[in-house]
């Protein structure tokens, strides 16, 4: 079973460990890209400390403030907090979601025989679908949710989003429940409880890694969307965040403040993942997409 | 019953899911692709046009500019973006120490929503309040103004793409490294090899077959490419920056030309599904010669 933060050859890089120096070009190199990743978002999070009249002069050194967060939830922000309630539902819902049905449709394929066929459409499906890009949906989407009367609601940001999720998650997690050794399984099988127990109280416990990672990556995905809601809202009923922020940097007059506080508010999940998670969101990725 | 049955009850979820998410808006899309709709009281009405929409895209200049745009766009960016993270992911793989804060700071880009991204970068390149301007002109030079001069818009979204992918293509390069055996590494070093001939002649070769899947991603993501062109270009000056999503979007949304967006999309998902067979095909002859 892949394991999270599976270090192989530990051993064998300490005893190196010991004889080789630290490449100083290495870090010279690592230390540049640090810079020039972090630049941006401090800029943008310097910005969104400034009062305005800051922000116009250009000054490096200011009066930080907290206005331009408060404004957003209070002021000319106008409905932030909408926008982030619709955010929060659309990707804890289309989240929930998905990993309920990969991880059965995963355990169904890769725990029990199917003719080679099935698993090979599905399969192919699913990297056909992940292979599109967002915007070949955009149009039946905006038609169904028209007709079915979900347009500006979160609901159609859902079903958008099941399938910009759907893929990764089910590659992720038919490897994991792949490598789950067949004794555990026959083990409780024998001991008389039913497939759905042993699913539920035996391998979903085991594949709990792979599970994590791919709802925190179906999370990130649905939260970072932005041509779906783009496409499937139109006011702050059903907006989500990154829609709000591309309106402040479209109006006549940037909103310079509110655009980069919000902007680094939207960013504030992904720097927790990566911090906490990284282990999580690179095992996901790597096996998800390589060996998908 | 429902034991016995259990493989089908638990695939039946997601059989389903797919079927109504992702085939039924594909036929709606091939169907829309066939039609002239329009907005009517009662909804949207239906008319059928037969092949027009699709000799429609041959007459178009702006759609061949958008792809062309995409396609120069997805060479450039995977080609840079290639050679930096492969840099980047030999340096993390080699070096002892701050090995994990490397990884952390070089990985968060590909998590940050693409939007946030675009405001980042229109704080640096912003004719009026960017940093680059105000960096320039603290040396005399009054900086241009980067994203409405033709010539210079299409190389920032670049850049800003860059920034953004590189993550990506590290992150896979690097679990391909981290997998490879490291006991080859001690010994080519016990050889004497420097760490130059290291990299070129058991790293480099050994990673391919993960470069070539790499690569595929990413220029499958790059034709995906909308959300930071909107916020900073929106396709322009002109269609400078024009894109098949962003072109696309403007016919649906815009022009309401939604019978010849959804023929354009749909020969889009066209052209990708024969590149990849196609670049899978080549991979494994190429893969089988060597």
């Amino acid at each position: 079973m892949p394991k999270i933060g599976d270090r192989r050859g530990v051993s064998v890089r300490n005893v190196s460990h010991a004889v080789r120096k630290e490449p100083f070009l290495g870090h010279l190199i690592l230390w540049l890209a640090v810079l020039v990743t972090v630049l941006p978002m401090l800029v943008t999070l310097l910005t969104s400390l400034k009062y305005t009249r800051d922000i116009i002069s250009g000054s490096l050194f200011f009066q930080p403030t907290l206005g331009n967060y408060a404004s957003l939830f209070t002021g000319q922000g106008g409905d932030f907090l909408h926008l982030l309630l619709n955010s929060v539902i659309a990707s804890v819902g289309s989240t929930a979601i998905v990993i309920i049905i990969s991880s059965l449709a995963a355990y169904s394929i890769s725990r029990f025989k199917w003719p080679r066929w099935v698993s090979g459409v599905i399969v192919s499906w699913l990297l056909f679908a992940q292979m599109l890009p967002p915007i070949v949906f955009v149009g039946p989407f905006y038609l169904m949710s028209r007709t079915l009367g979900v347009y500006n609601t979160p609901v159609a940001l859902v079903m958008a989003y099941i399938v910009l999720d759907f893929p990764l998650a089910m590659f992720i997690l038919r490897r994991f429940f792949a490598d789950v050794p067949s004794e555990i399984e026959d083990a409780a099988l024998i001991d008389g409880a039913s497939h759905a127990t042993t699913f539920l109280r035996i391998i979903v416990p085991i594949v709990s890694p792979g599970i994590t990672a791919a709802a925190l990556l179906s999370f990130v995905f649905s939260w970072n969307d932005f041509i779906f809601a783009l496409s499937l809202t139109s006011s702050s009923s059903g907006m989500t965040i990154p829609v709000g922020i591309a309106n402040f940097a479209q109006e006549y007059q940037i909103l310079y403040g509110e655009m980069t506080s919000a902007a680094f508010f939207a960013a504030i999940p992904a720097i927790i993942l990566v911090v906490f998670a990284q282990r999580y969101i690179t095992t996901g990725l790597a096996l998800g997409s390589v060996k998908g | 019953m429902f034991n016995r049955a259990f493989r089908y009850w638990a695939l039946l979820p997601a059989v389903l899911v797919l079927g109504l998410l992702t085939l039924y808006p594909i036929v709606q899309l091939i169907r829309m692709s066939f039609s002239d709709l329009q907005y009517v009281q009662a909804g949207i009405s239906w008319t059928s046009v037969g092949l027009k929409n699709f000799r429609t895209i041959f007459g178009d200049p702006i759609a061949l500019v958008a792809l062309r745009n995409t396609a120069v766009f997805a060479l450039v960016t995977v080609t840079i973006e290639t050679v930096v993270a492969l840099v980047l992911a030999i340096a993390v793989n080699r070096v002892k120490i701050f090995s994990r804060f490397y990884r952390v700071i070089v990985i968060l880009p590909m998590l940050i929503p693409p939007i946030a991204i675009g405001v980042m970068w229109l704080m640096i390149v912003n004719f009026n309040y960017g940093v680059l301007n105000e960096l320039l002109i603290s040396f005399g030079i009054q900086g241009p103004a980067w994203l409405n001069t033709a010539a210079l818009a299409f190389p920032t979204i670049i850049v800003v793409d860059i920034w953004h992918w590189v993550s990506f293509m590290f992150l896979i390069l690097l679990a391909g490294i981290e997998s490879l055996p490291q006991e080859l590494n001690e010994a080519a070093r016990i050889d004497g090899a420097t760490e130059l001939q290291l990299t070129r002649y058991v790293t480099l070769p050994l990673l391919r077959p993960t470069i070539s899947v790499a690569v595929i991603l990413r220029i499958i993501f790059a034709f995906k490419v909308f959300d930071e062109i909107y916020l900073l270009t929106n396709g322009g000056p002109g269609n400078a920056t024009q894109v098949i999503s962003s072109y696309v979007e403007a016919v649906f949304f815009g022009q309401a030309r939604m019978g010849y967006a959804a023929a354009l999309a749909l020969a889009t998902a066209v052209l990708i599904v024969v590149f990849v067979v196609g670049y899978q095909r080549i991979n494994t002859i190429a893969g089988r010669a060597s």
